[in-house]
């Protein structure tokens, strides 16, 4: 049952990535990218980790993505310029799609290599070992006191990225 | 249960998407949702990994990535705009002032 769960939520996630950077206009990319994070989130309820299935879905989808929609209508350019002349015969051509494609299946080659010389790690279905892992009360415990510090710093970047994009957004810079 | 192995390739297949994605895009939007998808496939190798140690230390940086990635995208999509104000395009090709 997990396993063809994984390969759901893997199929979705992967094929709305897919769909993300395989078509031009900003807006769908943007709502392919919501779908995305949908199985990703399932995936995340598949290794016991409710918490972060859910961050995923409000702050993700919820806000980031809502934000990146606000900047494409106001932006208002439905889709992106097509290339001139030479990149226009798909991902073989000369030009930096052949470039792109090449450094995916290099990298996709790397990883698979490494992973398929990497003994099976079965993950632990135990129930005490589920229960602690997707457990918020010692996700809290932990972010607060063993991680308190980087907790403090990230508020402290969020608020110099808060006063940035309101600087950068200004009319006159 | 799908092993570690499962979602590790998954997480590979997801970072080289979104690779592929900043170079194949001339979309300053969408090289920043290619962004996104990378810092997404690395979330879910360290919850995975997480898991399987029977840590919630996974979820924890993972919750973080989500903060950074959450600022980058308002610093980022600030800057779009004031590009889009300056030369009215979204192609990254239009951005050369720094080049020689």
């Amino acid at each position: 049952m997990d396993v063809v769960l994984f390969y759901l939520f893997g199929a979705v996630t992967v094929g709305a990535s897919l769909a993300v950077i395989g078509q031009r206009s900003p807006l769908r990319s943007v709502l392919w990218l919501i779908a995305s994070f949908l199985g990703l989130s399932g995936l995340y309820v598949l290794l016991d980790s409710p918490f972060t299935a859910v961050t995923q879905i409000i702050v993700y989808a919820g806000a980031i993505m809502v934000l990146f929609l606000f900047v494409v209508m106001l932006v208002n350019r439905p889709r992106e310029e097509a290339l001139a002349d030479h990149a226009r015969n798909g991902l073989l051509a000369k030009g930096p799609r052949r470039s792109a494609a090449a450094l995916a299946v290099a990298f996709l080659a790397l990883v698979g290599w490494a992973i398929a010389r990497t003994p099976e790690r079965p993950i632990i279905a135990e129930a005490a070992v589920a229960d602690h892992v997707s457990s918020v009360a010692q996700i809290g415990r932990e972010l607060f006191t063993t991680h308190g510090f980087a907790f403090e710093v990230t508020s402290v970047l969020i608020l110099v990225a808060m006063v940035g994009a309101v600087v950068l957004a200004k009319r006159v810079l | 249960m799908p092993s570690l192995n499962h979602f590790l390739l998954l997480s590979g297949v997801l970072f080289a998407i979104g690779t592929t994605g900043v170079f194949l895009r001339r979309n300053v939007i969408t090289m920043l949702l290619s962004i996104e998808i990378m810092l997404n496939a690395v979330n879910l190798t360290f919850v995975a990994v997480g898991r399987t140690l029977g840590s919630v230390e996974g979820q924890i940086i993972a919750f973080f990535v989500m903060a950074v990635a959450a600022a980058e995208a308002a610093v980022g999509l600030a800057i779009v705009i004031q590009l889009f104000r300056q030369r009215e395009t979204l192609n990254p090709d239009a951005f050369t002032s720094l080049k020689w």
